[in-house]
C-alpha cells in the first residue's frame, strides 16, 4: 500500500491568522447581521418590518413608511447606508485605476468631490453603479450595491493600488431632506456650509475622522457621512440630539426609494439586471440602454467596454432604452407591460408611484428601441392592480418625460439654506 | 403460455420508472430481479436491527420531478428532505462550511479569502448558464448525427438552435466547459485551495477521474443539474432512506398493475430471429415477452444476457470498448451516538449535510493517483452524510446511520481480485481518515458494511461498481452513450431495449434514461405518450 | 527614416512567414528581433565548444505545405525526399527496438505479425481521422458569433468530408475524437512498446498524460502535420532544422521584408484604442498601419500593450492561458555516437523513444502535477550529427533530447532540482545506452525556467500555450478573439500562441497574414 500522504490535523492551531478565522465561524448562528447603528434602530423599530440588505437586517420602515417619506420631504431623515458595499482604493495609481475601470473622467474628479459614476465589462454591459469619493489625490472610496473585488483585484494588474473592501469596518448614514444641513450646523459641524453639492470634507467626530459629502438617493439637500463603524453610536446620538428641534427622524427603506424614484434615480437589480448576476444574455444592459450613456466619455484613456460601447453606438446595436414615465391617473404601474397602440408590447415598468411631491403617476421604465427613443408617441402602460383578489385592468396612456420627476433647488442653493 | 407485453430485467429505479410507464400506457408489464428485494442501487435495507442503510445510493437531487409527478410518488410515500449545509474540514482545525443562506455563504468564504468571497457569484452564474443549457437535454433522446431521418435532424436543429441561442461569449464557454479539468476551470475563479477542493469534488465523484483530468467540469455539471422542489443544484436525503424512492416507485407500478418477481436472476435474454421473446431465469424457467428491456448495464446485457451471434461485430465491439470503471466504494456505519467533531460547533447545521475531509486539491489528484495505479486511496476522498440527523426513520432514537461514499477504490486490486483482507484495509482508510477529525469515532460504531466495488457488482449488479454505468467522458455521452449508433434506448436485437444509466443521459438516481426509454418503445409501438409530462420548462 | 507597413515582432518562424507573407502581398515589413539571429525556438547554436544544435525543435514534422508553397521555399534551399524520412524508434533496455518506418511507420518492425496488422489498421484510421482536422490547421477558427459564409462554408466541407467517411467510421470519429489516447491504445493493440510510444507522442509537450481525458487530441494534431508530401513523417532537413529558418529568412529578405536583429520591442504604442506603432528598448519609435506579433500573446498583452489598454475580462482571459512547460531539452556533447540496446545504425539517425509503456508514461506525468520531476522521465532523442557532421567535431557526437516530465514550476526551485533532474535523465539513458555516461565531454539540461528565458517563451512552453482541447480552436489564445485579430485595432496575433499552435509549421504565422491582407492590415 502506498504510504499515506495524509497529515494528521493539529489542534485548534497557534497561528493567529488561523485562529482569527477559527473565531469567526461563529457568523452562522446570525444570518442577519446588525449594523453598528442597530441598537439605535432596533430601539425606534416600531413596525418590527425588515429585509435583507446583503446580509443586514434593514428596515423597511420604522414606525410609519408614509411619514417616513415625508421626513425626507419636509424635516431630515436619518437612513443607514451601512450595508452598502464600500472598497478603498488607494496609491499613486489610484486615479489611473479608477479611470481605467469606471465609465467617467476620473482625472476630472477633484480631490473633495464625489460623482455618480457606473463601470462595465468588456462587452460594454454594466456591472453596477455607484458613487466615487475622492478623499486626497491618491485615496478613494467606492461604494456600490453588488459587490466586485475579483473585478477590481483583476483591473488593478499593472496600476500602482491596492484595493480593499471595508464594508464591516465603515458605518455609513444619509442624513437627507431640508433641514439637514441645519442639523449638521448645529451638531457642530463647523464648516458645513462650504459643502456644496458633490463636495466632501472630513470634519472629527469624538477624535477620529469622519468624512460627510453633499451627497444623497433623494434629490433632495442631503448629506452623507462615512465614519469608523465602532463609532457609529456616538454620532448617531449627536445627529439625533442635535436634529430633535428640526424634526428628524430615522427612517427605513420605503421611504427612501419613493424619494429616489422622485429623483428619478435607478436601483441596480431593480431597474437593470447587472452584468455579473445575468443568467439570461438578453438581460445585460450597455449604459446607453439604461441611461448612464452620459457618463461614458469616448475622450478618455481606454476603460473597460470602450470598445463596444462606442461600436454599439456607432453600428446601432442598443437594444433598450431606460425612460421616465408619466401616466395617466395615480394607480402605481409597478411592473407594469407597456404597449404601443395598445397592442404592442414594447416594455416593462420597473418602478413606480404617485409622486406627492410632483403630484403625477410616475414611473421608470424600460423599452425596446425605437420605443421610448425616437418612437414616443401612443404609449399605454397596461396595470393590474389587485383589489380584494381581483385584477382591476387598466389600459393607461404613459408619455416619456424627463427625469428627474422633481427638480428641488434646495438640493444645490449655495449656501444650503436653513429650514 | 403467458406472453408479457414487456418484461424489464432488474428492478433499479430505472427499471421501475421505466416499467411505471409502460404499464400505466396498458401493457402488461413484468420486472424480474435477481435479489430478494427490488431497488438496485436505491435501497434502504435493515443490515442490522433499527438501522436502514441507504447503502448504495445515499442522497437525492437528480430525480427528475417530472417523474415523480407522473408517477404519483409523493402519493406513494417520497419525500426529500434539503441538506442544511455541508463542510470540507481543514488540517489546520478549522473547516470551511457550505450555507445555504446566500451572505452566510460569502461570509464563510470571507473567513478564508474575501476576493474568493466575492468570486462565487460569477462563478454560480457561468455554472447556471451551463445548468440551463443541458437541463433540457435530460429528458430527449440523443440525436444519431450520422443519421438522416427526419427525428434526428429535427433534434440536431434543436440542439444547434439552443446553441445559437446563446451568447458568443456562452458558446465559447460551452465548448471550453465540456473539456476543461474542474481543477483548471475553478482556478479561474477561485485562489483558495479548500474552497477549489470544495467545489471539486462534484467533477469527481461516481468517475474514474482526478479533478486535473480534462472533462471533469463536466461531471459538476451532472451533479448540479438536479433540484429539491426547484431549487436547482439542491441535494437532500430521500425520507426513510433511498429506498424511499424505489419503494414509493414498486408501489405506484403496483397500484397500476404491474407485476414483479424477485429472486429471478436472468440467465439470459430468448432471441429468436434477431428479436427478443423472452427471459430465461437462472433455473432454466422461461418467460416469455413481447418486449425485453434491460436495466442492467449494457456490458451485463450484451456480454451475459444476450448471446454473440445475435449481435453485429462492431456493436460487440464497441460495447466492449465501453468503459465502465469501478471507482468507488461505500461504508456505512450504524453509530450509538452523534460523532463529535471538535473543529465543529455542535449547533451547526454542518451535521445535516455532507462533510469532507479533502481539503486541497493535490490530495484529490493524489488519491487518483493510487486509483490508477490500482491501488485503493491512502487518504481517500470521502463523502460522508448523517442522514439521521434530518430523517429519524433510519435509526432508533439517539443513535445514526452514516453513510461514507469512498474515492477511489479500484475494481481489481494491482490486477487482481479484491480480498477481504483487502476489503478491510480499505474501510481502514476510511475509519482512520474520520477518527482523526472525530475523536473516540471508533467506540460509536455500532454495526458496519464495507462496499469494494467487488461487494457492489456482486449485490447491485454494476458492473465494476460503476456507479453511473458506464464513466461520464464525453466519448460515451449523448450520440455515444452507450455506444454509437445505439444510443436511442434500441439494440441491434428486436425488440430488446435499454434502459439503465448507461444510456443517455447517465447515471445517478435520476430516472430520466428509464423515462426516456419508456418513450422510445411506446413510440414503436405506436403507442400514445400523454401521461408522459414534457421537461419542465427553462425559462 | 524609412516607413512600413507592417512591424513584425520576433524573428521565430512565424513571424518570419507572417513577414514574407505579407510583404510578397505588397506590405512594407520589418521584423524585430530581440535575439542577435532569427530564428526563435528553431535556430541552432553552439552549446559547448564545436558542439552545435538545434536549441527546442529538433525535428521537422509539420512544417505546413502552403507555408513552403507560398513562399518558395524550396527554391530557398529547403530540401527534403521521401528517402529523408526518419524512423522513430522504441527502445527497450532488453531485446530488439519496435520501429516506425516511413511516414509514421508505413512499416513496423519488431513486433509479432498480429501486432502489425492491428498497427496498420489503426495507423489508416489515426490518418483518416486526422485528416478531418487537417483543413482546420489553415484556416483562422469559425467565428461563432457571426459566421460568414465563407465560415460556414468551411465547416460544412468538414461535415462533408466526415459524412464521406461512412456511417460506422464517422461514429467511431466522433467517439473518439476527445477520447483518451492510452483507453484507444488499449481497444487495438497489446505491444506496450508500441503504445508506449504513441502515448508518448500523444502527450509530448502537454501536461496531460496518456490517460487524462483529450490526450488522443495530441495524436491527431501530430499526424494532422506532415513532411516531404507525407502525413505523420518526419525528417530533418538537408543542413539540419538550421535549413529551415534559413530558408524561410531567404524568402522574407527576397520578397522585401527588413530583418533587424538584437533589438527588443519595449512597447506597443496605442492611440485610441489603435495600435500605432512600437516604442524600441533604445527609446526609438517604428510607427506602421499593423503591428503583427509572433511572439508569445500574454508578452505581447500583459507587457507590450500593457493591461491599462486592454479590458479588465480580456486580460483575465490572457492571464488564464495555461503555459506552463513541462518539456526540457538536454543536449550532450559526446566523445562518440552512443549505442542504443537493440538499435541499428539506421535506426540510431532517427528518433529514439524511451517510454516503454503507456503506464511508463502516465507514472512520469503524475508527478508534475505536484510540481514535480519524473523520476523515471521518458524522451525522445535525435543524434543530429550523424546527419550533419559539421554540427560536432569529427568523430564526436551531438545528442538533443526533449525531455518529460519537468514541470516549470518546481517544487524546490530549478536550482536545486536541474542537477537531480539531470542525473535522473542520464541514469535512464545510461540503462537504455550503457557507457554514454563516460562519453560525455559537456551536458547542457535547459528546464522550462531555461527555455523561457533563453527564447522568452513564458513558462518555457514551446506551444505558447498548452495545447487541449479547451485552449484549441475556438479558444485559442483566447475565447472570443481566435483570429488571429486583438481588441486593439491593427495589432495581430502570428505565433505559436494563436491557431493552431506551435511546432514548426508556420501555419499561425501564414493564417495571421491572411487574415491581415482579408482586412486590408
Amino acid at each position: 500500500m502506498a504510504q499515506a500522504t495524509r497529515k494528521k490535523p493539529t489542534s485548534k492551531a497557534a497561528d493567529p491568522i488561523v485562529s482569527a478565522r477559527i473565531t469567526a465561524q461563529s457568523h452562522f448562528r446570525t444570518l442577519r447581521f446588525g449594523t453598528p447603528f442597530q441598537p439605535r434602530i432596533d430601539a425606534l423599530a416600531k413596525t418590527q418590518d425588515w429585509y435583507n440588505w446583503a446580509g443586514y437586517r434593514a428596515p423597511y420602515s420604522l414606525w410609519d413608511e408614509e411619514l417616513e417619506y415625508f421626513a425626507i420631504r419636509s424635516q431630515a431623515a436619518l437612513f443607514d447606508i451601512s450595508p452598502m458595499t464600500k472598497y478603498r482604493v488607494e496609491g499613486p495609481g489610484a486615479e489611473a485605476f479608477l479611470d481605467r475601470v469606471t465609465l467617467r473622467d476620473v482625472t476630472k474628479l477633484k480631490p473633495g468631490r464625489v460623482h455618480y459614476t457606473a463601470w462595465c465589462d468588456d462587452e460594454g454591459f454594466v456591472l453596477d453603479d455607484g458613487t466615487l469619493f475622492r478623499l486626497s489625490p491618491t485615496r478613494f472610496r467606492l461604494c456600490s450595491q453588488e459587490r466586485h473585488l475579483p473585478w477590481l483585484l483583476d483591473s488593478a494588474i499593472g496600476f500602482e493600488v491596492t484595493v480593499e473592501e471595508e464594508t464591516e469596518a465603515v458605518a455609513g448614514l444619509a442624513l437627507q431632506g431640508p433641514t439637514s444641513f441645519a442639523v449638521l450646523r448645529d451638531a457642530g459641524f463647523i464648516g458645513i456650509e462650504k459643502l456644496k453639492a458633490f463636495d466632501l470634507a472630513e470634519f472629527e467626530h469624538d477624535g477620529a475622522t469622519l468624512t460627510i459629502s453633499r451627497t444623497g438617493f433623494t434629490g433632495d439637500l442631503g448629506y452623507e457621512l462615512f465614519f469608523s463603524a465602532d463609532q457609529a453610536l456616538s454620532l448617531w446620538d449627536r445627529l439625533m440630539t442635535a436634529g430633535e428641534p428640526r424634526g428628524i427622524r430615522a427612517i427605513g427603506y420605503t421611504a427612501l426609494n419613493r424619494a429616489r424614484l422622485e429623483a428619478g434615480l435607478i436601483v441596480a437589480n431593480a431597474d437593470f439586471t447587472t452584468a455579473e448576476h445575468a443568467i439570461r444574455a438578453d438581460r445585460l444592459r450597455m449604459p446607453d440602454e439604461i441611461g448612464l450613456g452620459f457618463m461614458v466619455d469616448a475622450e478618455k484613456d481606454h476603460f473597460n467596454g470602450r470598445r463596444a460601447i462606442l461600436e454599439a453606438r456607432a453600428r446601432r446595436k442598443l437594444r433598450h432604452v431606460l425612460v421616465g414615465l408619466e401616466i395617466e391617473g395615480n394607480i402605481p404601474a409597478e411592473h407594469a407591460i407597456v404597449y404601443c397602440k395598445k397592442s404592442q408590447e414594447v416594455g416593462l415598468v420597473s418602478a413606480a408611484m404617485w409622486s406627492p411631491m410632483a403630484k403625477r403617476n410616475i414611473a421608470i421604465a424600460s423599452l425596446a428601441r425605437p420605443y421610448g427613443d425616437t418612437m414616443v408617441e401612443d404609449l399605454w402602460v397596461e396595470i393590474y392592480a389587485m383589489r380584494e383578489l381581483q385584477y382591476q385592468k387598466l389600459m393607461k396612456r404613459a408619455k416619456v418625460v424627463q427625469r428627474p420627476f422633481i427638480k428641488l433647488d434646495r438640493r444645490t442653493a449655495n449656501p444650503p439654506a436653513d429650514f | 403460455m403467458k406472453a408479457w407485453d414487456a418484461i424489464i430485467i432488474g428492478g433499479g429505479h430505472n427499471g421501475l420508472v421505466n416499467a411505471c410507464y409502460l404499464q400505466r400506457a396498458g401493457l402488461d408489464v413484468l420486472v424480474v430481479e435477481k435479489n430478494d428485494w427490488v431497488g438496485g442501487a436505491a435501497t434502504s435495507r435493515e443490515l442490522t436491527p433499527g438501522f436502514l442503510y441507504s447503502n448504495c445510493s445515499y442522497v437525492c437531487s437528480l430525480f427528475r420531478p417530472e417523474i415523480m409527478r407522473d408517477l404519483e410518488l409523493p402519493r406513494f410515500g417520497l419525500q426529500v428532505i434539503s441538506y442544511e449545509g455541508g463542510a470540507v474540514f481543514t488540517r489546520d482545525g478549522d473547516y470551511l462550511a457550505n450555507y445555504r443562506d446566500h451572505d452566510a455563504h460569502r461570509r464563510e468564504f470571507a473567513r478564508f479569502s474575501r476576493r474568493d468571497a466575492e468570486a462565487y457569484d460569477r462563478y454560480a452564474r457561468d455554472v447556471t448558464r451551463q445548468c440551463r443549457f443541458i437541463q433540457p437535454l435530460l429528458m430527449r433522446t440523443a440525436p444519431d448525427p450520422t443519421s438522416f431521418r427526419p427525428r434526428d435532424i429535427g433534434e440536431l436543429l434543436y440542439l444547434g438552435k439552443k446553441f445559437a441561442g446563446l451568447s458568443a461569449e456562452e458558446m465559447a464557454l460551452t465548448l471550453r466547459f465540456w473539456t476543461i479539468s474542474i481543477s483548471d476551470f475553478l482556478d479561474e475563479y477561485f485562489e483558495t485551495d479548500v474552497i477549489k477542493a470544495n467545489f471539486a469534488l462534484s467533477g469527481i465523484i461516481g468517475t474514474a477521474l482526478g479533478p486535473m483530468s480534462p472533462g471533469t467540469a463536466y461531471v459538476l455539471l451532472h451533479h448540479y443539474m438536479g433540484e429539491v422542489d426547484g431549487s436547482v443544484g439542491a441535494w437532500g436525503y430521500a425520507r426513510g432512506g433511498m429506498g424511499a424512492v424505489t419503494r414509493a416507485l414498486t408501489a405506484s407500478f403496483k397500484a397500476s398493475g404491474g407485476t414483479i418477481r424477485t429472486g429471478a436472476e436472468v440467465d439470459h435474454v430468448l432471441v429468436g430471429r434477431g428479436k427478443a421473446k423472452g427471459v430465461v431465469l437462472a433455473g432454466g424457467e422461461e418467460i416469455y415477452g413481447k418486449l425485453v428491456v434491460s436495466n442492467a448495464d449494457v456490458k451485463r446485457t450484451f456480454l451475459k444476457l444476450v448471446e454473440e451471434k445475435e449481435l453485429p461485430d462492431i456493436f460487440l465491439r464497441r460495447v466492449k470498448n465501453f468503459k465502465i470503471r469501478g471507482s468507488s466504494g461505500k461504508v456505512n456505519i450504524a453509530l450509538d451516538s452523534l460523532p463529535e467533531f471538535p473543529a465543529l460547533p455542535k449547533d451547526s447545521p454542518v451535521y445535516r449535510g455532507d462533510m469532507h475531509f479533502t481539503d486541497s486539491m493535490e490530495r484529490m489528484e493524489r488519491a487518483y493517483d493510487d486509483w490508477k495505479a490500482g491501488r485503493w486511496s491512502a487518504d481517500p476522498f470521502l463523502d460522508m452524510v448523517i442522514p439521521t440527523t434530518l430523517d429519524p426513520t433510519m435509526a432508533p432514537s439517539g443513535k445514526h446511520f452514516m453513510s461514507c461514499f469512498v474515492q477511489y477504490a479500484p475494481p481489481k486490486v494491482s490486477g487482481r481480485d479484491w480480498t477481504d483482507a483487502d476489503r478491510d484495509g480499505f474501510a481502514e482508510s476510511v475509519i482512520a481518515q474520520i477518527a482523526e477529525y472525530s475523536p473516540g469515532f471508533r467506540d460509536r460504531i455500532v454495526h458496519m458494511e464495507v462496499r469494494t466495488p467487488r461487494e457492489i457488482e456482486a449485490e447491485v449488479g454494476l458492473s465494476e461498481g460503476n456507479i453511473f454505468q458506464g464513466e461520464l467522458t464525453f466519448d460515451q455521452l449523448l450520440f455515444n452513450r452507450p455506444v454509437p449508433g445505439y444510443a436511442q434506448y434500441r439494440s441491434p436485437v428486436g425488440g430488446l431495449y435499454m434502459c439503465g444509466s448507461s444510456t443517455h443521459p447517465g447515471g445517478g438516481v435520476m430516472g430520466a434514461p428509464g423515462r426516456n426509454a419508456a418513450a422510445e418503445i411506446l413510440r414503436d409501438l405506436a403507442k400514445s405518450t400523454s401521461h408522459m409530462s414534457p421537461a419542465h420548462d427553462v425559462i | 527614416m524609412t516607413s512600413f507597413d507592417v512591424i513584425a515582432i520576433g524573428g521565430g518562424h512565424n513571424g518570419l512567414v507572417a513577414a514574407a507573407t505579407l510583404a510578397k502581398a505588397g506590405r512594407k515589413v520589418v521584423v524585430l528581433e530581440a535575439a542577435s539571429a532569427v530564428g526563435g525556438a528553431a535556430r541552432t547554436e553552439e552549446f559547448a565548444p564545436g558542439f552545435r544544435v538545434s536549441a527546442v525543435a529538433h525535428l521537422l514534422n509539420r512544417l505546413h505545405p502552403d507555408v513552403v508553397k507560398t513562399l518558395e521555399l524550396e527554391k530557398h534551399g529547403l530540401q527534403f525526399a521521401r528517402t529523408d524520412f526518419l524512423p522513430s524508434v522504441a527502445l527497450s533496455t532488453g531485446g530488439p527496438a519496435l520501429v516506425l518506418y516511413g511516414a509514421y511507420g508505413e512499416v513496423l518492425t519488431g513486433a509479432s505479425s498480429a501486432e502489425q496488422s492491428a498497427w496498420k489498421e489503426l495507423r489508416a484510421q489515426l490518418l483518416r481521422y486526422a485528416g478531418i482536422l487537417k483543413p482546420f490547421l489553415s484556416r483562422r477558427p469559425p467565428d461563432l458569433a457571426g459566421m460568414s459564409f465563407k465560415e460556414t462554408a468551411a465547416l460544412g466541407q468538414a461535415a462533408l468530408s466526415l459524412k464521406k467517411l461512412g456511417k460506422e467510421d464517422m461514429r467511431d470519429f466522433l467517439r473518439v475524437l476527445l477520447m483518451n489516447v492510452a483507453d484507444l491504445l488499449d481497444e487495438q493493440l497489446a505491444d506496450d512498446r508500441l503504445k508506449g510510444l504513441l502515448a508518448f507522442d500523444a502527450t509530448l509537450g502537454s501536461h496531460l498524460g496518456p490517460r487524462s481525458p483529450t490526450s488522443l487530441l495530441g495524436l491527431y494534431y501530430r499526424l494532422a502535420g506532415e513532411a516531404g508530401g507525407a502525413a505523420g513523417a518526419q525528417l530533418l532537413p538537408r543542413g539540419g532544422m538550421g535549413a529551415v529558418v534559413t530558408a524561410i529568412r531567404a524568402a522574407a529578405e527576397k520578397a522585401g521584408v527588413t530583418i533587424r536583429t538584437s533589438i527588443s520591442v519595449a512597447k506597443i504604442i496605442v492611440e485610441n484604442g489603435r495600435a500605432a506603432g512600437v516604442a524600441l528598448d533604445n527609446s526609438e519609435v517604428l510607427r506602421a498601419r499593423t503591428i503583427v506579433s509572433a511572439i508569445n500573446p500574454a508578452t505581447t498583452l500583459l507587457d507590450l500593450v500593457g493591461p491599462r489598454e486592454i479590458d479588465t475580462g480580456f486580460l483575465r482571459k490572457v492571464k488564464n492561458i495555461r503555459m506552463k512547460g513541462d518539456a526540457a531539452k538536454l543536449h550532450l556533447a559526446l566523445d562518440r555516437p552512443p549505442q542504443f540496446t537493440g538499435a541499428d545504425a539506421a535506426d540510431h539517425k532517427g528518433r529514439l523513444v524511451i517510454a516503454p509503456s503507456p503506464d511508463h508514461v502516465e507514472r512520469a506525468f503524475n508527478p508534475s502535477k505536484y510540481g514535480e520531476f519524473s523520476p523515471e522521465p521518458v524522451m525522445e532523442i535525435t543524434l543530429p550529427s550523424l546527419a550533419d557532421p559539421s554540427l560536432a567535431p569529427s568523430g564526436a557526437c551531438v545528442l538533443s533530447a526533449v525531455v518529460q516530465y519537468a514541470p516549470y514550476q518546481l517544487k524546490d526551485g530549478w536550482n536545486a532540482g536541474k542537477p537531480k533532474l539531470l542525473k535522473a535523465i542520464m541514469a535512464q539513458l545510461e540503462s537504455y545506452a550503457p557507457g554514454i555516461g563516460k562519453t560525455v565531454q559537456h551536458s547542457e539540461l535547459l528546464t522550462p525556467v531555461d527555455i523561457e528565458a533563453r527564447y522568452r517563451i513564458p513558462g518555457g512552453h514551446w506551444h505558447h500555450g498548452e495545447l487541449q482541447a479547451d485552449q484549441m480552436l475556438i479558444s485559442r489564445p483566447v475565447s472570443g478573439w481566435s483570429g488571429y485579430d486583438t481588441p486593439l485595432d491593427g495589432l495581430f496575433l502570428a505565433g505559436a500562441g494563436s491557431h493552431p499552435g506551435g511546432g514548426v509549421s508556420g501555419a499561425p504565422g501564414l493564417n495571421a497574414a491572411r487574415r491581415i491582407i482579408a482586412m486590408k492590415g
